[in-house]
């Protein structure tokens, strides 16, 4: 309530005092005594759903066992974490979940960062006494993004809450009750038929091994086996940040040139850098914005379209905005077409001969690759392999490299070099500061001066700004996560309806909460705090670059003067733009 | 009818009264339809119109006497009034003549058992030793529940007139709180406090809600009280708005109960047409909307918070509390949920006030409680008696004991989520304390007569069963430890039992009990824990039996 | 659109205009339309989540959660036996297991014709009558399995 303190709980644990803000759970009031309660269905990313009954502790002197990580501590509070009896029933909810679960570790995609089997781990559950209720139901790959195995589901909710609270797209649900309760597309039908954007935030969160990225390790090994082939490889901005994770790195530990020095390692010809194709990105939607805004050509506000996910989103459920959409490629998009153009013919390379392999923190990403007809505007499939990070780190464990001793190396600056503007795309807000750096000099001629734009930055759902240039207000605004972005398109709609101003003049979209480097390819165990610490990795390297703004970059400056003219040239319009359409969200 | 003023409900009451001369009732709940009671009716009505009788022949709910349905009770000048039982159309015209014209009973077709045992707090201020005693269904098979003028000439609506011109919200909860009430959904929580609790919450919106789901099966004392005096609910419901300051509220009802939800929403409506419900209650400045919401067949609905979900339209899935209904419920508004038999109980208190109620059973049950007795007894039938009647007094003084040649082993309490009490502690008087300290409960008041043909281990896979078919599936104690139970019980119920299956049953109930997440998983084993304590004589024959076949 | 969809999705909208003021009105207009067609057809859901602005895949959580539903069209005589405790005790099984036999069905199955399926029902509230049974949704008291015939008889038209 507004104006009135909050109150602090004074209450003890395993003995120990602790004072806790009110309404605390005791689930995070144990974690600063450095008590530690199992969980399963609770991830620290969400808001509990209280399935599993793994955290339950005791009440002193009462029968009460409430579950630790939805109760909040309440004053005066004596709570047993931990007993002979708080663990035999534990192991035995454990032993429960166990029997109706595959027994298929060693064939598992979770095989190693598992919840399920780190706690039985744990547990040290040692035999089954219970027989084994596993139901047969089939795998789902009809995405060829996000893989649905639900007979690994153990029902703790969490992609539910992700796929429908947080993201508002309701592609998946529980169908049935009891022990026949599922974890299925509505109605049945395949998550390709569903409204799924293929955000990849479920296969994210999920526990086990039961919603998971389509795996691509394997072809990418095809194609790197192949001697006939040219095999160029680009990595996202977000995903240098969070790849450590998988290796003990800290999040946001920026790993750029020990990436480079593995994916040549592993045995591709060419290195690239999507932060390159973002600077691209930046000159061509940032002219857009210039030509909208100053120029009255199209609508405003200007709305980002480099998330893949977000744009599906907008195809299903909001194709009203179409025309406000910038109709600019993903940085990788770029990458992977100015590679079998560009490149191939400085290099004399056969483009039919290249294959171009996107390393991204997403699972959209796999389906951009083939979305419509634009992504073959080199007359080939532009990008032919979108791994997520995940992918990525297995890659590099299975080709024997020691990814820590591993000394750093560099990219082909052609379409690698890149500036800060252009790692900070995998930030929620980097698109539009970036774009901002560039556009103000497009508008005034003159640089942004304060060239780290704050407003932008963070992670509230929704973030919005006013600056002036040129005596104009221009409004902008940021939303990451689906969940948020009704919110900012309704002011939209509202302000053209009653024939108003435009409530913004600029909107940066990106599907996952946090923007990319919360992707839903990235290494498990996301947390705002890992968000956190992943974009302060990318705000680093921004400042660490020698250039920040796109225009400043030298590569840019030459792909422009030796062959694509100016930005929305003719022939960056056909290399560079793509257009959208309205989809159905349900196709059956 | 025009909008009712305060003093107007005394005119209609005397009015009503003085029209009230012969009368004849049929008892038409769900039941005695069933049995025929349709056909009896018509047939009282053509038979009367054929000898140009003046008679009232009216509809009325349950008598809670349905093993003697379809019922008809006589009231005429000149004649003792009589009660009909197991009435057949073709008995119709003997009825007509002897008793109505004639003014001779027709003591060959008469029950008087039933008549008996009816003391209703309408006209009797204290029950009697081993007899019945009705508060709640103290109008049910008296009034016509489709008629608001009735319910008011037998008393209602005083009591909310009582609350709206004499007492204040805040009193109204007192004069609750000192009844006593506990609820009668189950668990036997302080009305009165549940009310505090709802009113002292902070929220704009608050609603409340009657819990009308009865998903235990074998149960049908809300629907008997929900189509036999539908008003009375609604007065219930609505004095518990005016309390904790309510202005919207709901009656979540089964879909089982088509003929309960029809009578509910044919109440509201006359209620609405009369003043008693909508703007301006009886001229006052509190208002009341009351809707009915269906369930769907889902037993786990009757939980609170499920049910909130289920009527905000989600699948019922309960979460955890707290936070209470009382302080977060419907669309996060403070929500108070009352069981249709607990808010039944609200207008007699508030009439007779709360001395009255405290001096009807024991100091910590005091009340009545609703009874669906079945089973193997003579007479199955909805019984209402004081708290603390033994059970014996129940089964075999007003269920008239066990059938021909047949003895009682064991009776059921508490639905799914109660126990077995066997047949030697009959004795137990009947209150929340006594039951759950064997393992049992009051629950909502199913109670089931089981004898010696009946198999324990059989009644205990069967209660098992059903508490697996409905769980929601949320919780993984619940949903798969539920299933896997129920393996086990399967196996003994055919003989096949396994020395370690009892061990096994007992960790599962253990953790069941403490790790589910809601009322459902949480009491799901107690059926199992209440008979292999009391009857572990037949769970070792299941064991002994595979292991001779073996 | 033809004329059948047309009248289909007219009742939709009608149900869903009904309820529209209201909140949570999912589960009562789900009511209605299985109310009038006896169970809920997957153009209906589909129709229903445009009009509502309800995800399709809150409809089919619903749906498959209670009992209620259906999504398949319903046998011509539904006939369900009471498994309630004070039914189950005085024989619901037996009578059950008699219908199986003389339909050549199980419980849970519809006859190859479609005219008789065989479900069971939770308590309809009529236990001091028991066992009960159901057809199409009207109550017969005191049923033992020699009654069975008589009533499969009565199924005609
Ligand atoms: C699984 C389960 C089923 C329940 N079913 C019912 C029910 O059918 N009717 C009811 O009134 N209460 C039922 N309850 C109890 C309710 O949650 C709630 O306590 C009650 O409606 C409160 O009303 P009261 O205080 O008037 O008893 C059930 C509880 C559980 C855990
Ligand atoms: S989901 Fe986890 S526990 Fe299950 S098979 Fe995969 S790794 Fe093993
Ligand atoms: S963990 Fe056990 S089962 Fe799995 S591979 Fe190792 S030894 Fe085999
Ligand atoms: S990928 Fe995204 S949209 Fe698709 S099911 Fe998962 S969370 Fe939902
Ligand atoms: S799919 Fe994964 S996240 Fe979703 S409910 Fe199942 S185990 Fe949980
Ligand atoms: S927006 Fe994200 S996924 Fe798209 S190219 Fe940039 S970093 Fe990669
Ligand atoms: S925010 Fe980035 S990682 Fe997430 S879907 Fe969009 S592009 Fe992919
Ligand atoms: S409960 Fe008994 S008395 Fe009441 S209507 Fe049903 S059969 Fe008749
Ligand atoms: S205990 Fe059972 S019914 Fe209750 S939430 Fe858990 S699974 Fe659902
Ligand atoms: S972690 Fe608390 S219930 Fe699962
Ligand atoms: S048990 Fe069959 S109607 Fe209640
Ligand atoms: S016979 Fe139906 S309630 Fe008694």
């Amino acid at each position: 309530m507004a104006g009135t303190a909050i109150r602090t709980i004074r209450a003890k644990l395993n003995g120990i005092e602790v004072e806790v803000p009110e309404g605390t759970t005791i689930l995070a009031a144990a974690e600063q005594v450095h008590l530690k309660i199992p969980t399963l269905c609770k991830h620290p990313d969400l808001p509990p759903t209280a399935a599993c009954g793994i955290c339950i502790v005791r009440v002193k002197g009462t029968s009460q066992m409430p579950r630790a990580c939805c109760t909040p501590l309440e004053e005066g509070m004596e709570i047993v974490t931990h007993d002979p009896e708080i663990v035999e029933i534990r192991r035995k909810v454990l032993e429960l979940i166990l029997s109706k679960h595959p027994n298929e570790c060693l064939t598992c995609g979770r095989n190693g960062t598992c919840e399920l089997q780190r706690l039985a781990s744990d547990f040290s559950i040692r035999e089954q006494s219970l027989p084994y209720i596993v139901p047969d139901l089939p795998v789902d790959q009809s995405t060829r993004t996000i893989v649905l195995e639900p007979r690994k589901c153990i029902a703790c909710g969490r992609c539910l809450t992700v796929c429908q609270d947080l993201q508002n797209v309701w592609a998946l649900s529980f169908l049935e009750r009891g022990i026949d309760t599922r974890m299925a597309p509505a109605g049945d039908i395949l998550l390709a038929d569903s409204p799924c954007i293929s955000c990849g935030q479920c296969s994210a969160h999920c526990p086990t091994g039961a919603i998971f990225e389509y795996d691509e390790t394997e072809k990418a090994w095809e194609l790197l086996r192949d001697p006939d082939l040219h095999c160029v490889v680009q990595i996202a901005p977000a995903v240098r940040v969070a790849i450590g994770e998988a290796f003990g790195y800290p999040p946001g530990t920026n790993l750029t040139g020990k990436l480079y020095a593995a994916l040549r390692y592993m045995g591709f010809d060419t290195v690239f850098d999507t932060n390159f194709g973002a600077d691209v990105t930046i000159m061509e939607e940032g002219t857009e914005f210039v030509k909208r805004f100053q120029e009255n050509q199209g609508e405003l506000p200007l709305i980002t379209s480099c998330c893949p996910a977000w744009v599906d989103f907008m195809e299903k459920y909001h194709s009203d905005m179409i025309e406000h959409f910038s109709s600019c490629k993903s940085p990788h998009e770029i990458v992977g077409v100015l590679t079998k153009t560009y490149y191939c013919e400085k290099r004399g390379l056969d483009p039919s001969k290249v294959r171009v392999v996107s390393i991204m923190p997403c699972t959209a990403k796999k389906y951009e690759i083939q979305r419509s007809d634009d992504m073959f505007a080199s007359g080939h499939q532009d990008v032919d392999l979108s791994l997520t990070t995940r992918e990525l780190a297995r890659m590099i464990k299975q080709a024997g490299i020691d990814f820590a001793s591993l000394p750093e190396g560099d990219a082909d600056p052609m379409l690698g070099l890149y500036t800060g503007a252009g790692t900070i795309f995998g930030t929620s807000g980097g698109v539009l500061e970036a774009a901002f750096r560039t556009a103000h000099k497009l508008l005034t001629g003159e640089e942004f001066d304060a060239i780290e734009f704050h407003p932008a930055r963070g992670l509230h759902g929704v973030k919005e700004a006013r600056i002036s240039v040129l005596g104009k207000e221009v409004r902008v605004a940021v939303a990451h996560g689906m969940g948020h972005v009704e919110e900012v398109l309704d002011r939209v709609r509202a302000a053209k309806e009653s024939g108003d101003e435009p409530a913004y003049h600029m909107i940066e979209v990106m599907a996952c909460p946090g923007g990319c480097i919360g992707g839903g390819g990235q290494p498990y165990g996301i947390t705002d705090s890992v968000r956190k610490q992943r974009a302060a990795g990318l705000y680093r390297d921004d400042r660490e670059r020698e250039f920040r703004r796109s225009h400043e970059n030298p590569y840019v400056q030459t792909l422009y003067a030796s062959y694509l003219g100016k930005p929305l040239s003719e022939r960056a319009h056909r290399l560079l733009h793509n257009s959208y359409k309205p989809r159905p969200t349900y196709r059956r | 009818m025009t909008k009712l003023q305060k003093d107007e409900l005394e005119t209609i009451a005397e009015r009503r009264r003085a029209k009230r001369t012969d009368w004849i009732t049929v008892g038409m709940g769900s039941c005695g339809l069933a049995a025929g009671a349709d056909a009896v009716f018509r047939a009282l009505q053509d038979g009367a119109r054929e000898r140009g009788l003046e008679l009232d022949i009216r509809k009325t709910g349950c008598v809670g006497a349905c093993h003697a349905e379809p019922l008809v009770e006589v009231d005429v000048q000149g004649a003792p009034r009589t009660l009909y039982g197991h009435v057949k159309p073709e008995w119709v015209d003997l009825i007509l003549d002897s008793h109505v014209t004639l003014k001779r009973v027709v003591q060959r077709l008469a029950v008087p058992e039933i008549a008996e045992q009816r003391r209703t707090c309408n006209d009797h201020p204290q029950p009697e030793a081993n007899r019945q005693f009705k508060i709640v269904t103290r109008n049910c098979g008296l009034v016509d529940p489709e008629d608001l003028e009735d319910y008011i000439a037998f008393g209602g609506y005083q009591a909310l007139r009582r609350c709206l011109f004499e007492l204040s919200p805040e009193e109204v909860v007192e004069e609750v709180e000192s009844s006593g009430l506990r609820g009668r959904g189950g668990a036997g929580f302080s009305t009165g406090l549940k009310w505090r609790l709802t009113r002292e919450a902070a929220g704009r919106e608050k609603f409340i809600v009657c819990n009308g789901d009865e998903g235990d099966p074998g149960a049908y004392m809300d629907r008997s009280v929900l189509e036999g005096d539908p008003f009375s609910v609604i007065e219930g419901m609505t004095i518990a708005a005016y309390a904790i300051g309510a202005n919207e509220g709901y009656l979540y009802i089964r879909a089982e109960y088509p003929l309960a939800v029809a009578r509910i929403e044919a109440a509201i409506r006359s209620a609405k047409l009369a003043g008693l419900l909508g703007r301006n209650i009886l001229g006052t400045d509190f208002s009341l909307n009351l809707e009915v919401r269906l369930g769907a067949g889902a037993f786990v609905c009757g939980e609170e918070t499920a049910l909130i979900a289920s009527i905000e339209g989600k699948r019922g899935t309960p979460r955890p509390r707290p936070p209470y209904p009382s302080v977060s419920g419907l669309w996060g508004g403070p929500t108070c949920i009352n069981n249709v038999e607990t808010l039944a109980n609200i207008p007699p208190i508030l009439s007779n006030g709360a001395q009255w109620f405290r001096s009807i059973g024991t100091e910590r049950s005091p009340g009545t409680k609703v009874f669906a007795l079945t089973g193997k007894v003579r007479r199955p039938g909805l019984v209402e008696i004081p708290m603390g009647t033994p059970l014996r007094v129940v089964v075999e003084e007003i269920g008239g004991g066990a059938l021909p040649g047949r003895t009682i082993k064991a009776v059921q309490t508490g639905g799914p989520s109660g126990g077995v009490i066997p047949a030697a502690l009959l004795d137990t008087p009947v209150t929340y304390e006594d039951l759950a300290e064997l393992g049992s409960m009051m629950g909502s008041g199913g109670m089931i007569v089981m004898d010696d043909e009946d198999s324990i281990v059989d009644i205990t896979r069967f209660y098992l069963g059903f508490c697996v078919e409905e769980s929601c599936g949320k919780c993984a104690p619940c949903r798969i430890g539920g299933r896997q139970m129920l393996t086990i019980l399967e196996r003994l119920a055919e003989g096949r039992g396994r020395p370690e299956d009892l061990d096994q049953l007992r960790q599962i109930s253990k953790t069941m009990k403490a790790a589910s997440l809601c009322g459902l998983g949480k009491s799901a084993p107690n059926p199992v824990l209440s008979t292999l304590r009391f009857f572990p004589e037949e769970y070792q024959r299941a064991i002994s039996a595979s292991r001779s076949n073996a | 659109m033809p004329a059948q969809e047309k009248d289909l999705a007219a009742d939709v909208a009608l149900a869903a205009r009904k309820w529209q003021k209201k909140r949570g009105a999912l589960i009562m207009v789900l009511h209605e339309i299985q109310g009038r067609l006896g169970y809920v057809p997957r153009e209906i859901a589909l129709e229903l989540s445009k009009q509502m602005n309800v995800p399709l895949a809150r409809i089919y959580e619903v749906l498959t959660f209670y009992n209620f539903f259906e999504l398949e069209p319903p046998a011509k005589y539904v006939i369900s036996g009471c498994m309630g405790t004070a039914c189950y005790l005085k024989g619901t099984p037996q009578i059950l297991q008699e219908f199986g036999r003389l339909l050549g069905i199980e419980v849970g199955q519809t006859t190859p014709d479609g005219k008789f399926s065989l479900t069971t029902v939770r308590c309809v509230g009529c236990c001091g009558q028991a066992p009960v049974i159901l057809v199409n949704g009207e109550v017969k008291s005191k049923v033992s399995p020699k009654d069975v015939p008589h009533i499969l008889a009565e199924c005609t038209d």
